[in-house]
């Protein structure tokens, strides 16, 4: 968990973003912009659209409007897959796995090699986990599943962090490993965005879903 | 951390492999689908000598017909897992964010569904063929229908998996939808032997089956990568 660089990208910006659920617009005119070494933590009341939001920016669901910039070496485009790292609200582990298989998996498709041994070793140990490694992830805890889960950030080397929930489940040691983590990524260059109801102890800006709820009434609600 | 890993472009093939390895595993692991499928095949197929009786003219006859409909029935109770499993577990959303993209995420997972689960029923069939008493001339064209016929169903049948995907309780409408796109594999695969069967030349038969099974790789694939992004919205 060393010398991360920031792969040459030095921004992500969103301009004028709308998105649509079910006939429902979540929220409209959404604009930001972010640079390399900084946390965004993305906050907003319940279904304010944090996960959505994160999901649109991973290229999972079209945007009604605007668009998802990064800059990079002075140049604007298009947020690839292999630009960031997402962590949702399932873990992504086969149970059937032990933890160590997981990992190795995991690596494996968004990279092409398995992890390297001390690097995982380390990145369990920062989590608490190093010795579930060989133990099969059915036998986990929830917080120790979310906890597993966190770890690809510790893996996998990617210049932008998008987090959905990454507290929930965790007490506050771990939370501050996470948060350690975190500032570390942006110490060497990266970009982190964290939707969380729980503070996270890293200094950064506050995007409110909120200020970007829809101002049209809600006509067309289930439409 | 991993600097190799990331300055130079990840292998693409590697990371391929790699999926068609994990799912593969995944089959053959607790609760995977290649032992359901091979099982229900195999029990199946043997209820027919009770069900009919054991006359063994009749037994022949029906051969290769039984033997390629339970084939069909087994591959789709393995498919509703296919795509459903790491959607539940949230890895779908990981390995669709992987650098191969949807295209090559699908042809894996498919390729590792034929490989493990598809591929073993084509493998078995001539052995349960000889409980089913299937003339002489019918063992190797029934295995090479089999091998032809066989990448269809998986391909097919991702779609009708990628399609229901977020459907709880989706098996049934799996088969709906799947079933009537496998008759054309059926008609074939059965064509080509009972052809055998009866001395005439399977090879039309087989060739017809095949273009199924191209036409299925290009349609299957491309349908299945649509109804995966539908299922990720």
């Amino acid at each position: 968990m060393d010398s991360t660089q920031n792969h040459g990208i030095s921004g992500l910006s969103a301009d004028s973003l709308s998105c649509r659920r079910g006939g429902r617009l979540v929220f409209e005119g959404l604009s930001f912009q972010t640079s390399a070494h900084s946390f965004t933590a993305i906050k907003g009341r319940n279904g304010a659209g944090k996960s959505t939001f994160l999901r649109l920016l991973a290229g999972f669901l079209p945007p009604v409007d605007g668009s998802v910039n990064v800059d990079e070496d002075c140049n604007q485009r298009s947020l690839e897959p292999t630009d960031f790292l997402l962590s949702g609200h399932l873990n992504g582990l086969k149970p059937a796995f032990t933890l160590r298989q997981n990992m190795d998996f995991l690596c494996k498709s968004m990279t092409g090699s398995p992890p390297d041994n001390d690097c995982l070793l380390e990145a369990a140990e920062h989590f608490g986990l190093a010795e579930l490694l060989t133990e099969k992830v059915q036998y986990f805890s929830s917080g120790q599943r979310h906890r597993s889960a966190l770890m690809r950030f510790a893996l996998i080397d990617r210049a932008i962090w998008l987090m959905d929930e990454p507290t929930v489940g965790l007490d506050s040691e771990n939370r501050a490993a996470l948060s350690q983590l975190i500032a570390q990524k942006i110490a060497n260059g990266g970009i982190v965005l964290a939707a969380s109801h729980d503070p996270i102890e890293v200094d950064g800006a506050i995007l409110n879903l909120d200020d970007f709820a829809p101002k049209t009434p809600a006509d067309e609600f289930w439409s | 951390m991993n600097d190799v890993q990331s300055h130079c472009s990840p292998s693409m093939s590697s990371i391929f492999w790699s999926l068609v390895r994990r799912d593969m595993r995944l089959a053959w692991s607790q609760g995977g689908a290649t032992f359901l499928a091979l099982g229900f095949f195999l029990i199946a197929v043997s209820l027919f000598p009770f069900g009919v009786g054991p006359e063994p003219s009749t037994l022949a006859r029906i051969a290769p017909g039984v033997l390629w409909v339970v084939a069909l029935l087994a591959a789709i109770l393995s498919l509703d897992r296919l795509y459903q499993a790491d959607f539940e577990d949230g890895s779908l959303d990981d390995i669709c964010l992987s650098p191969i993209g949807l295209t090559g995420v699908v042809t894996a997972k498919v390729l590792a569904h034929w490989l493990s689960t598809t591929m073993p029923i084509a493998v078995i069939a001539p052995a349960l063929a000889l409980m089913m008493n299937l003339p002489e001339g019918g063992y190797s064209i029934l295995f090479a229908s089999m091998m032809i016929g066989t990448p269809a169903l998986s391909l097919i049948g991702s779609f009708g998996a990628a399609l229901t995907v977020a459907v709880r309780r989706g098996g049934v409408l799996l088969f709906l939808i799947v079933l009537p796109l496998y008759i054309p594999t059926l008609i074939f695969g059965v064509g080509a032997v009972d052809a055998a069967v009866q001395m005439l030349n399977p090879v039309p038969h087989l060739s017809l089956l095949a273009a199924t099974s191209l036409i299925a790789a290009i349609v299957g694939i491309a349908a299945s990568v649509g109804a995966v992004k539908l299922a990720l919205e």
